[in-house]
């Protein structure tokens, strides 16, 4: 929450903190002097000038000390309700990209507003815009770049950004000014230097809505990563090219020196940008080695160092969007290791959440300026506009990947380069940058038209349509957001195998490259940049993350299991009573969750927990062994805590719980839901007993039972059957034996493998074809019944537990 | 080289080509490479390899080079290992590591995948019984992860039973009712890999490549 306000609170700190061309806030009132008639009130008629001028109001309205703040506020939350609403009815936004539905609303505003005559404010200057608007919004995309296909595919999105970008200004510049002699169309008095400028605005494609859209139809990861880089690198050039166009327009006379030195600054601006993100990304780096102790500023290091990168750059007048860029590329490694967990989750928010506000402003802002400002249509212009734009594009896409295609190792086929050039549509940048014009050119307006016609006409034709047509072409899929252990190894092992394959053959290239880079990185870079510099294998990485989401499900399922599922099963089993008495205990204790969370967090990483039941997975596809241990650490936790509070109803209820006999509430489905989510867990503590009982089971009569029997076989946690209270320690110890029982019991893993085999694996099998994520979050369908061994299950464990339950059943 | 040996081996370079489907440039920039190593002998031998400074810190630089000592990835049905390669296993290994050629059917795609899959399963498979098994499995990631010195080899043996674990949940559900889960079939293997593209990822751009894509080898 507050992470949310401060984010606003700096949007709107850096809104105000510009608006100096607007009226000044009036002057704060002596308040002891009588004022006449009240002159510092200036704009709203107010119910001031009484006769009595000696007194104090009592009530006073100072509205334009407050208004531009005050105004982008309700800006930026009409803007957010706007984005709220969008998802209340979720199939809109999978057909409607939602800047389509931004422009709408803003339209919708517009005409308001134009209906009552209210101008919209004048906050979208020039300087608003690129010293505000535009660092979040590439920021957002740069620092949630992935790295990886990124760096894969580096050559490509660089040929495509800058050289498209050129391709398509100079191509359509040249093109609309051939246009303009055409006497029919009117506007025989644009020259070349402004046409070459608004083309330039018009090439730079913003793809946020086709990113999406790839995203969720799975697209192939080369296309996805081309695009999204395009769309980053191509902003740069376009705002290099507009710079320089903007200054070559006001040339009376433009001779070849001028062009070879704008081709010189060009690049100029282009690498002193990159130099400059580079350096700050370092130094940002550094910093937050040395940030431990104050966690609090940690994230705004993040975003004054890349600010101030952005705002060198633009001091020195190099390109600040290649500085920001390279800075966040740079930092973006080093950093989230050397800051915290949460410093990281603040940073990706916060930054998420400023580029979004950003944008949505501006396409907002669009739909408004659309209807309240009025327009210099020129049909011919703006058709020849959209025309040349859409060919050049197509055009350029197609030359552009034949040249580059030889050099790639997965060429781009036709379907591949239809979806990049129909996914150029433009957006907030493009707006933004025609609505900054100087005025100094003279058909500003007809300029604005033309562009809000081109991006309305790309955003809602293609932007609908985009998603349709990918899907009709079957475009080449991957799903490349697999996180699993196995992908990542093989993954890693085929960089090594193909590094190593490529230094056989003697010849440097990509992966080589790379390998020797990561050397150096591990040896040198990492080493200055980041505390705790032992280099960490992404496998490790990527293990640590599962076992830390591992770990947070089971603590959502125990906090579930806490509130929501005892209460749903006294519902079920005693609707007469009371059943106001659980209701306050709902919430926890802030003070419990922390130390829930750290207790939880210390003992984490504990892989021997799945190391343990190793042997035992063949026959479960899940890790309820490590979360079973997790939840009865939690529960002696738990009791603990909440010693005397926690007593009552609840811990009663869900003992109760323990003893349901099976199918009672597995017939509605939120009852089964929080019943899987136990299964998961407590049921588990009773197996645990189970397996100590001496009493065999008739399998054939019981299949899931002796599964479950079958896969705690070979555990040796004879110590579990302790008390409640001891179970900490007796877990923390029975990890020794386990560890060796899992390396040594393979062979002996094989029986209770048998065992299971030959029972069919009744629901495991149903359960499959859901992938295997899915498998490792959810609990097994195996579990959900399980309880069938309550009832018939020994009497001697739910008697001990029942036993030490008891004291706090009254 | 003389002119008569250098069109015998020409010949044998146009042999090779239609086999391995390497264009003739990168078979002869190969085969340069090749004597290189050898020392101009006629085979190579595993302590040629070991003089290749650049895979020295390879963290499973002895599971590449044994890869060229095997026989199952030779082309033929043989197993076991051999001391010494020539130029065409050599060759034969290399091609494993062709990039795709543009304009191939799906089951071109497939069939291709699944050889470079099954390169990487023989690399695991050390004992050619046609399954990985876990200790086999440890062995691979330690080593992998034997580069960063942070890691105990009790971290990585864990992760690879994770990573085991996971392979179990994916496929066990598949298994027929009477099969015992003992390690990694091939078909696991395809199964639990089915995400990651393999055959755009397991490539070496070879030198001379640039006619390649188009028109290397009509397998």
């Amino acid at each position: 929450m507050d992470r949310i306000d401060a984010g606003i609170l700096l949007a709107l700190l850096s809104f105000g903190a510009n608006a100096e061309d607007s009226p000044k806030p009036t002057t704060t009132k002596p308040p002891a002097k009588p004022t006449e008639h009240g002159p510092i009130y200036t704009a709203p008629p107010q119910p001031l000038p009484e006769p009595e001028k000696s007194y104090l109001p009592l009530f006073t309205l100072n509205y334009p000390r407050v208004q531009i703040p005050f105004e982008i506020t309700l800006w930026v939350l009409l803007a957010s309700f706007a984005k709220i609403g969008f998802h209340v009815y979720h199939k809109i936004t999978i057909w409607v990209p939602e800047t389509c539905l931004l422009i709408s609303i803003g339209l919708i505003v517009g005409a308001i507003m134009h209906s009552v005559h209210e101008q919209p404010p004048a906050v979208l200057t020039s300087s608003v815009f690129f010293l505000y608007m535009l660092p979040p919004i590439v920021l957002d995309s740069a620092y949630f770049m992935p790295t990886q296909p990124f760096f894969e595919n580096v050559g490509t999105v660089l040929w495509f950004s800058i050289v498209g970008t050129l391709w398509n200004s100079i191509g359509v510049g040249i093109c609309l000014y051939g246009v303009c002699q055409i006497p029919a169309l009117g506007v025989q008095d644009i020259n070349l230097q402004e046409n070459l400028l608004f083309a330039s605005i018009i090439s730079a494609v913003d793809p946020v809505a086709v990113l999406a859209v790839f995203e969720d139809v799975n697209i192939n990861e080369q296309l996805y990563i081309v695009a999204f880089g395009e769309s980053l690198f191509n902003d740069a050039v376009t705002v290099v090219l507009y710079n320089l166009f903007n200054h070559v327009a006001e040339l009376p006379v433009v001779d070849a020196a001028d062009v070879f030195l704008g081709v010189l600054r060009f690049f100029l601006v282009g690498l002193g940008g990159m130099l400059f993100g580079l350096v700050f990304g370092f130094v940002a780096a550094f910093t937050t080695r040395f940030t431990r102790k104050v966690r609090e500023i940690e994230p705004l290091f993040i975003f004054m160092y890349s600010y101030l990168a952005y705002l060198l750059a633009e001091l020195l007048s190099i390109s600040s969007i290649m500085a920001i860029v390279t800075c966040a590329l740079t930092m973006k490694y080093y950093v989230e290791e050397n800051v915290s967990q949460r410093s990281c989750t603040t940073i990706r928010h916060v930054i998420k959440m400023l580029g979004t506000v950003s944008e949505t402003l501006i396409f907002f802002f669009l739909g408004v300026v659309t209807i309240t400002t009025d327009h210099e249509w020129n049909w011919g212009y703006i058709l020849f506009t959209i025309l040349f734009a859409q060919i050049w594009r197509g055009l350029g896409i197609v030359v552009l990947t034949q040249i580059i295609n030889p050099f790639r190792t997965i060429p781009f086929n036709f379907k591949d380069q239809f979806g990049l050039s129909y996914g150029g549509l433009r957006g907030a940048i493009t707006f933004a940058l025609a609505y900054t014009l100087p005025n100094t050119i003279i058909r500003k307006k007809l300029f604005i038209t033309a562009t809000i016609a081109i991006i309305i006409f790309t955003v809602f034709i293609q932007g609908i349509s985009i998603r349709p047509i990918i899907e009709l072409m079957n475009v080449r899929k991957t799903n490349w957001k697999l996180g699993t252990i196995n992908v990542e190894i093989h993954t890693r092992l085929m960089e090594h195998i193909t590094a190593g394959v490529e230094d056989l053959c003697g010849q440097w290239s990509h992966h080589s490259l790379k390998d020797k880079f990561m050397r150096f990185n591990n040896r040198f870079i990492r080493k200055i940049l980041i505390r705790d510099n032992r280099p960490e294998s992404s496998i490790v990485a990527l293990y640590k993350k599962l076992e830390l989401q591992n770990a947070m499900e089971v603590l959502d399922t125990i906090s579930g299991d806490i509130s929501a599922a005892p209460s749903l099963i006294s519902m079920h089993e005693e609707k007469a009573s009371n059943k106001s008495s659980f209701k306050p205990k709902r919430t926890f204790l802030a003070s419990d969750l922390t130390a829930m969370h750290e207790i939880l967090s210390k003992n984490m990483y504990k892989i021997r927990e799945r190391t343990m039941s190793y042997t035992n997975k063949h026959t479960l596809p899940n890790d309820s062994r490590a979360r079973e241990i997790l939840v009865r650490r939690h529960t002696s936790i738990r009791r603990s805590l909440r010693a005397r509070s926690f007593q009552g109803s609840e811990s009663a209820r869900s003992q109760k719980y323990f003893s349901l006999p099976l199918g009672q509430s597995l017939d509605t489905g939120y009852a089964t839901e929080s019943i899987r989510l136990n299964a998961d867990g407590d049921p588990a503590l009773e197996l645990h007993n189970r397996s100590v009982r001496p009493k065999p089971r008739p399998r054939s009569k019981q299949p899931r039972f002796s599964t479950t029997r079958a896969r705690l076989d070979p555990l040796q946690e004879l110590h579990s059957t302790v008390n409640m209270e001891d179970e900490v320690r007796a877990e923390e110890s029975s990890h020794r034996p386990s560890r060796q029982s899992s390396s040594s019991s393979n062979s002996r893993s094989r029986a209770p493998l048998q065992r299971h085999s030959s029972l069919g694996t009744p629901s495991v099998g149903e359960d499959d074809p859901e992938g295997d994520e899915q498998q490792l979050e959810s609990p097994p369908p195996a579990w959900t019944p399980e309880p069938p061994d309550r009832g018939s299950g020994g009497p001697r464990n739910p008697l001990l537990r029942r036993a030490q339950w008891k004291p706090q059943d009254k | 080289m003389g002119s008569s040996q250098s069109a015998q081996e020409e010949q044998e370079y146009r042999a090779l080509a239609e086999r391995t489907g390497f264009s003739l440039d990168q078979i002869r920039n190969l085969h340069k490479r090749f004597k290189h190593l050898s020392h101009d002998e006629e085979t190579l031998r595993k302590e040629d390899f070991d003089e290749i400074s650049d895979l020295t810190p390879n963290p499973i630089r002895s599971q590449i080079i044994d890869a060229f000592f095997d026989k199952r990835n030779f082309g033929g049905n043989e197993v076991g290992r051999v001391q010494e390669i020539g130029f065409r296993e050599f060759l034969t290994v290399m091609s494993h590591f062709r990039p795709l050629r543009q304009n191939l059917t799906e089951e071109g795609i497939e069939r291709i995948r699944r050889e470079k899959l099954r390169f990487l399963f023989n690399m695991h498979d050390k004992d050619s019984d046609g399954t990985i098994t876990l200790d086999e499995y440890r062995s691979v990631v330690e080593e992998l992860l034997s580069s960063s010195a942070a890691i105990e080899i009790e971290t990585a043996t864990a992760i690879a039973d994770a990573a085991m674990l996971e392979v179990a949940s994916v496929t066990v559900g598949e298994m027929a009712p009477g099969q015992v889960y003992e390690g990694i079939t091939f078909e696991h293997f395809l199964e639990i890999l089915k995400g990651v593209e393999i055959e755009a990822k397991m490539h070496v751009r070879f030198l001379n490549v640039d006619t390649t894509t188009v028109r290397c080898g009509k397998l």
